[in-house]
């Protein structure tokens, strides 16, 4: 397994929905949108006509739309059909494992032209069943009647590590403002604010209503009070916790010997790696995520590069504790440091390593099959230097994604660089 | 027993009897706590089932305020959250079961690390594995 793609590809198209919570739109709306925006992002046009497959990321439009075979319908609403379209399912990991196995299927020569999306639609349910579904990516028959949830997953591996390496809860806060603080400055985050902003607006509707003004003075006050950040598993309260979302993302991924034809701009695919695990109760160590390390070792390998050479990275952040470990798993961070390094700013968009300059699954939005796609779209961005208020100084020309399935019974890294 | 296919099900009738059964490979030694037919470690087949003392350490926990559909049904909420967590056995392998003998509403006070032993719940018409701190 030597993790080198048998042919040169890149990323020539990008685009993503508006994430949030929209009672009308079903997820072929959610894709078209994403679609549209995609085609937008095409410097020379895309004519659709080109794609000559979808593959589409989606964990469980069964459970949340009691819609399976999605591929071929959201296909056909945007007039792809008869090209093939099929679906990828691997929890939350599902955008990333379709944007790899679009990547392997190009560089394999069995397209040049494939469309690489993800789309989730999840606030039609209640919470309580987003919690059942999102549950199914653990283990339903040894840690469901246990009574895990998907927060309680991340909570518990909170108390691990908090235990071997001394941090304070509330470090974990640092991962939910920066995050907010970057969505702050992304139109497509379902929170485009910062927690100060929500705390302020929270402050105005109370007194608009005449009601008990709150006396929060900061954040943290703001975040202490557990009538505005309410545990949802301890350690990990509200803020620690991504939110329920709509949403879809699309790239375009074709080989390199035709992605001229699209712009003089591509966006490489540097490398790829994919790993699995065993559910929670099947690990040895639970303050790392082994398929994020395995799955990092096989892209830095394939792309050459080593961590200190990445210049940003959208990891994924279902939860505040997720972060931590994902830059400690990606070598950013020596394990235990992880934490610090975010209270000290070292990740903030203008620290030394940028991480989810997006807002993150946290504060951008977390409609599971499409996040991965998602981070893709942000790289994009970044990459050719249209990230608007949030671009990265400096010119970055490599960047890391890394997405997550379950509790990390799958990871999936790319590495991508400016073409 | 001898003759229970390693399944769930086979599994659950242990803990209805009050034990913890759990797997071991006959070639290289190695434990499960959950049944399975071929082994993780050497993928051999020599498989037979024991009964795991039900001793261990809490490995990691969480208390649930949002808890899923079958547990709110049981009352379990924001107002009554419940605890569960990540044991790991003396026997080597970890199990995730309900925490009870804690106190939800203080969970700074509960230890990583804290022995813990094997208790067998009634819910309903099933048995739920739990652990409850020692001493």
């Amino acid at each position: 397994m030597s993790g080198k793609l048998g042919r040169p590809v890149c990323l020539v198209g990008a685009g993503m929905s508006k994430f949030g919570a929209f009672p009308d739109k079903d997820s072929r709306d959610l894709f078209v949108e994403a679609f549209q925006d995609l085609r937008g992002s095409v410097d020379k046009g895309l004519d659709p006509g080109e794609i000559e497959a979808v593959y589409l990321g989606n964990f469980s439009s069964d459970l949340f739309e009691h819609q399976g075979h999605l591929a071929p319908i959201l296909a056909d609403w945007v007039g792809l059909t008869p090209r093939a379209a099929l679906r990828l399912e691997d929890a939350c990991a599902s955008g990333g494992v379709t944007l790899r196995q679009a990547v392997l299927a190009v560089a394999a020569g069995a397209y040049e032209v494939v469309l690489a999306a993800g789309v989730e639609r999840m606030t039609a349910l209640p919470t309580e069943a987003v919690t059942d579904t999102l549950a199914t990516a653990g283990d339903v028959l040894y840690e469901f009647p246990a009574g895990f949830t998907f927060p309680g997953f991340y909570a518990a591996m909170a108390t691990a590590y908090a235990a071997r390496y001394g941090m304070p809860y509330e470090a974990l806060w640092e991962v939910a403002r920066k995050n907010h603080l970057h969505a702050s400055r992304n139109d497509k985050a379902q929170f485009p604010m910062t927690i100060r902003e929500i705390m302020d607006r929270r402050i105005a509707k109370a007194r608009e209503k005449g009601g008990p003004v709150p006396g929060w003075k900061d954040e943290r006050e703001f975040l202490r009070d557990p009538g505005a950040n309410p545990p949802v598993a301890w350690p990990l309260r509200l803020f620690d916790c991504s939110p329920i979302t709509d949403g879809a993302a699309a790239v375009l991924v074709v080989a390199e010997e035709v992605a001229r034809r699209f712009t003089d701009r591509p966006v490489r695919v540097l490398g790829t790696g994919q790993a699995s695990d065993a559910c929670l109760y099947g690990r040895e160590d639970l303050t790392s995520l082994r398929a994020a390390r395995e799955a990092a070792a096989q892209a830095y390998t394939a792309a050459g590069v080593k961590p200190s050479r990445i210049r940003l990275a959208e990891v994924h952040d279902c939860f505040t504790i997720a972060e931590v470990l994902a830059i400690e798993d990606l070598g950013f961070f020596p394990p235990g440091q992880g934490w610090r390094a975010t209270v000290d700013g070292a990740t903030r968009w203008d620290g030394p390593l940028p991480v989810n300059t997006s807002g993150g699954l946290k504060a951008k939005g977390h409609p599971v099959g499409a996040s991965g796609v998602a981070q893709a779209v942000e790289l994009w961005k970044q990459l050719r230097g249209e990230a608007g208020a949030r671009q990265v100084p400096g010119d970055p020309d490599v960047a890391l994604a890394h997405n997550v399935g379950g509790t990390g019974q799958t990871c999936v890294v790319h590495i991508l660089g400016r073409g | 027993m001898a003759n229970d296919v390693f399944t769930r099900a086979a599994w659950e009738r242990g803990l209805a009897q009050g034990k913890l059964l759990g797997v071991r490979c006959g070639d290289c030694g190695a434990v499960s706590a959950v049944p399975r037919a071929l082994c993780a470690a050497c993928r051999g087949g020599n498989l037979g089932w024991v009964e795991l003392s039900g001793r261990g350490t809490l490995a990691a926990f969480t208390v649930v305020h949002v808890p899923p559909t079958p547990l709110c049904a049981a009352g379990y909420g924001r107002d009554n959250p419940y605890a569960a967590a990540v044991v790991r056995l003396v026997e080597g392998p970890a199990i995730t079961a309900r925490l009870v003998g804690v106190d939800v509403r203080r969970p700074e006070g509960i230890r990583v690390g804290a022995p813990v032993r094997a208790e067998f719940l009634r819910e309903g018409d099933r048995t739920v594995l739990a652990f409850r701190p020692e001493g």
